[in-house]
């Protein structure tokens, strides 16, 4: 038996390392780069009247373009999506969490949300053109992307609801329940309000996602170059994400103005997930 | 990452202590130990586990550490083979001599150090592999071997670790499916493999029944004869059976180190015969 | 504890007091009232994947009465608009080989990342890294497809003399896409795994990389592979990146440096909300559709498995 050189082992162990760290270095660099990338091109176009004006499509007035249809019609449809998701998914959460936990029913009712993430979002966009736009007749609005984008945030919403309620513990139910409070008081009074913090990770989660989401839309039929403003949830729409996709595609010479409704696009992301940290921190300052 | 402080020897700048503490009662001199901490101080971030430790500790005998549960009984024998380094804030001051090497010297290698100190954990923690892929584990870490070769040194740990008759047709099923006892004799296999001259028992039977014990105890009691033995227990009875020595641990300090009958039978220190007649821990 | 708790919920009542001011049926009411909505929330998934499945089923069999499904699944050329030829092939290789290509970019730096946050990383470079993991996670996928058309695409043009939407782009950065979720997942993973595991290994004289590389993620690996497959399984379906950067083909395409398509990409190229329902390209939107997500739900039932297996070792 001839012993093995620790020398060799230790260089090893190094060149592994040096691989690892690489790993986490390309990961650091590549979202260095996207983001220089993105701010380089869209340097030219960052004005104030993106936010204002309306689609155009004459590339003699590039410098005019805006984004103001999109954005407001991104605060319709991620808001809808929302006030249908949230109580949707949260209910879904507490019911798995805390009344049905190991039974039958929840193992499969689980597996419809587990295999519910796992659906990629093109698709989605095929169940709401065929069944909200067509079937229901509702058309390419405002209300069918919302309830297509409910089915798709709806799982991420269920998930840290279940986290977040998992979190909070045991003896604060024990105590309301000794107290003679009924389940669902018990949830609605303690439970809940100690779970506050991840819910709205949750929420600020779907948001995030229902806002970056393009193909789903595009499938569903969202109208690039609107030129006018969304009213409600029966009005036509576009968003963000598929205003730039179509900007991109009118020509090169749209390119500047298509990354700098990516420069919009993180920007609010940024700050909402930002905003959803502070939130947080305070939340649970108070807690318990 | 887990670089040792450079203030060596300073441990009793750290803290100011208002608490007297006598020296351990300490009535046998060993010349010539395996192990020797000489203030040997631990913290755990701002906690200080172990405090002021100089202990020597006998070649080819069976030493016990015991003492109530949070005396940093655990934290002296991981910090003989440097498992302390694994946890994040925690360093050590001191020396720590074994075989008159600094195991917190600059040219010490941990590796290389617990390669010949063998650990056995309070839990039994056999890898989920084969039974023959736990005990090959060591032997391929630290040489090529042939199967030939890998065979026979498996075939012969096992034998030393009384548990070749238990397992020889299913050497090759998982380790998992063993019994606790039978795992913490694998994991006793899996560290007589590479000939290790140490073994530390961390409460190696806690988890164990009354039968597997008896068992442990019996490998112990054969085994002291080749390798120098240091088991941390909170068992008393069990540190009468199978130790040589004694060292009665309290609060991070060395209370009183003597050999075991004496510790028993005639305790010098009150704090040891309130620990070993039951009145506390 | 909590079950007894639970129990004490369900039988404790009011008492006569407070019975007196509200009967107890409205308290059995409300609750099971409340009960029965939010099982109803909870199975909204459950209907969800029904009607996605119905709503597929419905218009892919109108497609495959008119397109054989054996020329659909063996045939080689994806011409949906002149010739009306319609074999999947082209899309599913194109598909395979993006998603299989962004793999072996992605898993192995994911797996790296969550090796060294787990097993290396100084606490401070944990806190630094994984909200950048997050923020990465949390990009758009648009704007992933603008950065491979900006910056990779030039890049592959001048190297290997690529097309300037070519499959290689695709690859490039859905590889990177991937990262986050395989890290987060596989970290997961080797956290699960018991640490006296990993101690067992140092004290037999492992280095941390043996220790790691032949206890910790062998021990783990049911629920690294279970993100692997997770992961694979979302390049699968993803559609911005490949419809802005990878191109479009008729034929199978396995040159990666060339113009490819996948099934996600073509369902977003052809679907703008404007197609007659009864065009036969419009229907085989909901063949491929279907297709996609057979294939997907497959991959995600198979990283159920795994990651169910891998929870019964350690939970």
């Amino acid at each position: 038996m001839r012993p093995k050189s620790l020398r060799v082992r230790k260089a090893k162990e190094a060149a592994y390392l040096a691989g690892f760290v690489l790993a986490v270095l390309a990961a650091l660099a590549v979202l260095g780069v996207l983001l220089w990338s993105i701010v380089a091109q869209a340097w030219p176009q960052l004005r104030w009247s993106l936010l204002t004006n309306y689609p155009l499509t004459d590339s003699t007035r590039v410098s005019e373009a805006g984004y103001a249809s999109a954005i407001v019609g991104t605060l319709w449809v991620v808001g809808l999506t929302l006030a249908l998701s949230l109580p949707l998914g949260i209910g879904a959460g507490i019911y798995l969490e805390e009344y049905a936990r190991q039974s039958r029913i929840s193992r499969v009712l689980q597996a419809g949300v587990t295999n519910l993430a796992g659906v990629p979002s093109v698709v989605f966009g095929l169940l709401g053109l065929a069944l909200f736009v067509r079937a229901f007749g509702l058309g390419k609005v405002v209300l069918a992307a919302s309830l297509t984008l409910t089915i798709l945030v709806f799982p991420y919403v269920v998930i840290t609801t279940r986290e977040a309620i998992r979190a909070v513990p045991q003896s604060i139910r024990d105590g309301s329940l000794a107290l003679g409070a009924t389940k669902w008081q018990t949830i609605r009074k303690q439970v809940l309000p100690a779970a506050a913090p991840g819910l709205l990770t949750g929420s600020i989660i779907a948001a995030a996602r229902a806002m970056g989401e393009t193909a789903p839309l595009i499938v569903l039929g969202s109208i690039p170059l609107m030129q006018f403003l969304p009213w409600g949830p029966d009005s036509l729409f576009v968003v963000m994400p598929v205003q730039i996709y179509a900007y991109f595609k009118t020509g090169p010479a749209w390119h500047g103005v298509a990354a700098a409704g990516m420069v919009i696009l993180l920007l609010i992301l940024f700050a909402v997930n930002g905003a959803a940290v502070v939130l947080r921190n305070r939340l649970q300052r108070q807690r318990w | 990452m887990f670089r040792r402080p450079a203030a060596r020897g300073e441990s009793t700048v750290t803290e100011a202590e208002p608490e007297r503490i006598p020296e351990p009662a300490v009535s046998v001199v060993i010349e010539d130990p395996a192990i020797e901490s000489k203030n040997l101080s631990v913290w755990y971030r701002r906690k200080q586990a172990i405090k002021d430790v100089s202990l020597r500790i006998p070649r080819r005998k069976t030493t016990a550490i015991i003492g109530p549960s949070g005396c940093g009984k655990s934290t002296y024998l991981r910090a003989i083979n440097r498992m302390n380094d694994t946890i994040l804030g925690c360093r050590t001051t001191g020396e720590m001599l074994v075989e008159k090497e600094d195991a917190y010297g600059p040219n010490v290698d941990p590796v290389l150090l617990r390669r010949k100190i063998g650990l056995i954990f309070q839990k039994p923690n056999p890898f989920p592999k084969s039974v023959f892929r736990n005990i090959a584990f060591g032997i391929q870490l630290h040489y090529r071997a042939n199967s030939g070769e890998l065979e026979g040194i498996v075939k012969s740990a096992l034998e030393q670790a009384n548990l070749w008759d238990e397992v020889k047709d299913r050497l090759d099923e998982s380790a998992l499916g063993l019994s606790g006892g039978q795992q913490q004799r694998l994991c006793i296999a899996r560290a007589l493999a590479i000939e290790p001259e140490f073994l530390l028992m961390d409460e190696p039977c806690s988890a164990l029944d009354p039968v597997a014990t008896a068992k442990i105890e019996d490998l112990m009691f054969e085994l002291r004869k080749e390798v120098t033995i240091v088991i941390v227990t909170h068992n008393m009875q069990q540190a009468a059976r199978v130790a040589d020595y004694t060292a009665f641990m309290y609060l991070g300090r060395l209370v009183e180190f003597n050999r075991t009958r004496d510790l028993f039978e005639k305790p010098r220190e009150e704090l040891t015969e309130n620990y070993i007649t039951g009145r506390f821990g | 504890m909590s079950a007894n708790a639970r129990d004490a919920a369900e039988r404790v009542r009011p008492g006569k007091i407070l019975a007196a001011l509200e009967p107890q049926w409205v308290w059995d009411r409300g609750e099971a009232l409340i009960r029965f909505l939010l099982l109803l929330a909870a199975a909204f998934a459950v209907f969800a994947t029904l009607a996605i499945v119905i709503s597929l089923l419905s218009d892919a069999a109108v497609f495959f009465r008119r397109v054989s499904p054996l020329d659909f699944y063996t045939g080689t050329t994806w011409d949906p608009d002149i010739e009306e030829v319609f074999g999947v092939l082209p899309l599913l290789t194109g598909t395979l080989i993006i998603a299989g290509g962004a793999a072996l970019i992605g898993l192995p730096l994911g797996l790296g990342s969550a090796v060294f946050l787990r097993e290396y990383a100084p606490p401070r470079v944990r806190e630094i890294v994984k909200p950048v993991l997050e923020i990465l996670a949390g990009i758009p996928t648009i704007v992933f497809g603008f950065f491979a058309i900006f910056t990779i695409s030039p890049i592959l043009q001048d190297w290997f003399n690529a097309d300037f939407l070519n499959g290689a782009n695709a690859i490039i950065v859905i590889g990177i896409m991937i990262v986050p979720l395989v890290s987060s997942l596989s970290e997961d993973a080797l956290t699960a795994v018991p640490v006296e595991l990993r101690d067992g290994a140092l004290a037999l004289g492992a280095t941390r990389y043996e220790a790691v590389s032949r206890v910790v993620v062998p021990a783990g690996l049911s629920g690294i592979v279970a993100s692997f497959i997770l992961a694979f399984s979302r390049a699968v379906g993803e559609t911005m990146v490949v419809l802005l950067v990878a191109g479009q083909t008729t034929v199978i395409q396995l040159d990666i440096f060339r113009q490819m398509n996948t099934m996600a990409g073509f369902i977003a190229q052809r679907a703008t909300g404007d197609l007659a329902v009864d065009d036969p390209s419009y229907l085989s939107l909901f063949a491929v559709g279907l297709t996609l997500f057979a294939i997907t739900l497959g991959l995600n039932l198979l990283s159920d498995l795994f990651r169910a297996r891998f929870r019964e070792a350690y939970e």
